[in-house]
């Protein structure tokens, strides 16, 4: 098939060996290479998903399970209301999930981002509160610039030092709660009353405005990918036939449609409520940005081969030190903006704030979506997709009436069928 | 490329190098030679130094005495960087690829392309598959597969690949063909053969004496930390090198004897 292949006859005695190395290798190429035709593309997929490389293919099948399954029990959880609601709840845990992606990328882990979050939260309101006045800008600057900070110092104790991950963040995780509790003292509470910062969670787009940022996307997006692919296709570099890119495009429409028009859905019970909430766009620049930082940055590429294999990577040149750090720093920096939405949801910021389960949400809807443990392998779309299968379990089982004991335990086995996903597909795969 | 072959000048030259860590005498006086489109072999028992000795080369180690002399000129290697910037690439014994990115990210990694802050994707692919073809790297399926998808003969192939993609003049290999088998071990000695006759000086660090005299032009023997000798393959035969591996000198050849090439 590759390009590298037709030029040179091959010595007979690697024809053998040549064979057998085709055929294991089958399985683990990227459906793009093995591809001519819509056909090879599929079956190339499917050997890939056979050969333990099944990307986010168990979490939006688990997303359709769960659907299924509440729907069929309570037929409120199909519901425009109940489905915007979800994807307002799963925000919060989706950006978290984004923030872990990058650490757990590195066979790293934080901890302390529940409350780093929080912590972000409290900067903002304080700042935009009477005491201070600033602008709501400025404020959320302070406070995003505040948690990448905080990632940076315990990613510098973390890479500099030398300690474990976990035990750092495990510190910063009881630390960044006291200074949480110190500022905001024993049920103490910081109210918003920045509109825009309170708009984040709650307001919506007019219906027509959620049409037009949407279809702006998502021409941007194709015309991307269309460009990117045809360029490849004349090249003849390795590329997915022209089909292909065309069903990905309109699969993307479809997905952006879908997300509008259920959106624009009333879902008021009193008055008209509708269009698509500022927090779902939030969220979905947030997931562009890192998407394109992990997949086409210098940086992204250093996180995937510091995860595969550091000593590679420092041999190659790689700073393990600054790469480590800057990934620490992004968590950081994440975590800013799921604690934004946080308190722009509650239009508050409290001592309530539970980010010792935030955090541990975080951890398990990053790997839920397909991004391992292990590290070197993840996306930020695991982050958004994990997320959603957590809130989805939350909402429906409150929707059902269970307590959250029981949301608690559904949620741990969903996140052990997840890790028992990662490792069995790990062991799957050839020649590792 | 070619022309420094056979000149007078050697490509890489060591004078007095002597390296110890601590009370432990690694390498003693270490002199000898590289030379640009040869396959220089360097041979010798476990612990003879082997190791430590292309470390010195490759800028990790830093020798106390001796001297570098590189295309004639006096260098100093402090950082595997130094090493890069001169046209030293090594392939280490334990490969140095990430399993989780593919032919083409491990080829640049390190060392990538970009456009406007983003990766050049299509100029690194092109290079690649350039640079695969020159050396006749045929079997791989395709450059857009991840590493660990590769036998064990075709991940040395893409490292040794790897390090000549860098206009590189001199690649070290450290025991490339320890964890092969036949056919792949055949893939490697006949790539190592190619490096040569397209220009590239070859150092081919092994203990595998099939290997060596299949693939050398010139053969190194390291013992206890001393080159017991450095002369051309066909100078000498199976039983001298093992003689020399294993008590520094053999009786066919006359105690410590060096190559006539190689001078004080």
């Amino acid at each position: 098939m590759s390009k590298v292949d037709e030029p040179v006859t091959r010595p007979e005695a690697d024809a053998a060996q040549t064979e057998t190395a085709a055929r294991e290798a089958e399985l683990a190429v990227p459906a793009e290479l093995a591809a001519g035709s819509v056909g090879e593309y599929v079956r190339g997929s499917l050997a890939r998903i056979r050969a333990g490389d099944s990307g986010i293919l168990p979490v939006v099948g688990g997303l359709i399970l769960i659907s299924i399954l509440f729907e069929s029990l309570d037929s409120k959880f199909l519901t425009a209301g109940n489905l915007v609601n979800l994807l307002v709840q799963a925000a919060v845990f989706s950006l978290l999930a984004m923030g872990e992606v990058f650490v757990l990328l590195l066979g790293e882990i934080d901890l302390s981002i529940g409350y780093v979050a929080g912590l972000g939260a409290v900067v903002m309101a304080d700042l935009a509160g009477p005491n201070h006045g600033w602008p709501w800008w400025s404020a959320i600057a302070a406070a995003l610039l505040a948690t990448a900070g905080i990632g940076l110092v315990q990613g510098l104790i973390i890479t500099l030092v030398g300690l474990p991950s976990f035990v750092v963040t495990l510190a910063g995780l009881l630390f960044w709660q006291g200074v949480l509790l110190k500022i905001l003292g024993s049920g103490g509470t910081i109210p918003i009353n920045d509109d825009v910062i309170n708009n984040i969670a709650s307001a919506n787009l007019s219906p027509l405005v959620g049409w037009v940022v949407m279809l702006a996307l998502v021409a941007l997006f194709g015309l991307t990918l269309w460009r990117r692919d045809s360029k490849r296709r004349r090249a003849g570099l390795v590329a997915p036939p022209p089909t292909v890119t065309l069903l990905k495009i309109g699969g993307a429409l479809a997905g952006g449609i879908a997300l509008v028009v259920l959106c624009n859905t009333n879902r008021g019970i009193f008055a008209p409520i509708q269009g698509v909430p500022w927090v779902v766009f939030l969220v979905v620049g947030v997931l562009v940005l890192w998407t394109i930082l992990l997949g086409r940055t210098k940086l992204g590429r250093y996180f995937y081969a510091i995860g595969g294999n550091a000593e590679a990577a420092r041999r190659a040149g790689v700073n393990l030190v600054k790469i480590r750090t800057i990934a620490f720093m992004l968590t950081g920096l994440t975590a800013g903006v799921a604690g934004i939405v946080y308190a722009s949801r509650l239009r508050s910021i409290s001592t309530s704030i539970d980010g010792g389960t935030l955090v541990l949400y975080a951890v398990a809807a990053a790997v839920i979506g397909g991004t391992s443990l292990f590290g070197g392998r993840g996306k930020a779309i695991h982050g958004v997709l994990g997320g959603i299968v957590i809130a989805a379990i939350d909402n429906g089982m409150g929707l059902m009436g269970f307590t959250a004991a029981s949301k608690y335990m559904v949620t741990a086995l969903v996140l052990l069928a997840a890790v028992t996903i990662d490792a069995l597909s790990r062991r799957g795969r050839v020649a590792l | 490329m070619k022309s420094t072959v056979n000149g007078a000048e050697p490509l890489l030259r060591l004078q007095g190098v002597s390296k110890n860590f601590g009370p432990v005498q690694a390498l003693t006086d270490v002199d000898l030679e590289v030379r640009s489109g040869e396959v220089t072999a360097l041979i010798g028992d476990n612990g003879a130094g082997k190791s430590v000795l292309i470390k010195c080369i490759a800028g990790i180690h830093s020798p106390e005495h001796g001297q570098i002399l590189w295309e004639g000129k006096p260098v100093r290697i402090r950082t595997p960087r130094d090493a890069a910037a001169l046209g030293i690439e090594t392939v280490y014994q334990d490969l140095a690829l990430c399993n989780n990115l593919d032919i083409v990210q491990n080829m640049f990694l390190g060392r990538e392309r970009e456009q406007a802050f983003l990766l050049d994707e299509e100029a690194m692919e092109r290079s690649a598959q350039e640079t695969l073809s020159s050396l006749a790297v045929t079997t791989v399926r395709s450059i857009r597969q991840p590493v660990a998808s590769l036998s064990g003969g075709q991940r040395q192939s893409v490292a040794i690949a790897k390090a000549v993609l860098w206009n590189t003049k001199l690649v070290i290999m450290d025991e490339p063909t320890a964890a092969l088998g036949v056919a792949q071990t055949r893939m490697v000695l006949e790539l190592t053969r190619r490096l040569a006759e397209q220009g590239h000086a070859a150092l081919f660090v092994s203990h595998n004496m099939n290997d060596v005299f299949e693939v050398a032009d010139r053969v190194i023997v390291l013992y206890l930390g001393q080159v017991v000798a450095l002369r051309p393959a066909d100078e000498l035969d199976r039983q001298i090198v093992v003689d020399l591996m294993t008590t520094g000198a053999s009786d066919r050849l006359g105690k410590g004897s060096m190559g006539a090439d190689v001078e004080g």
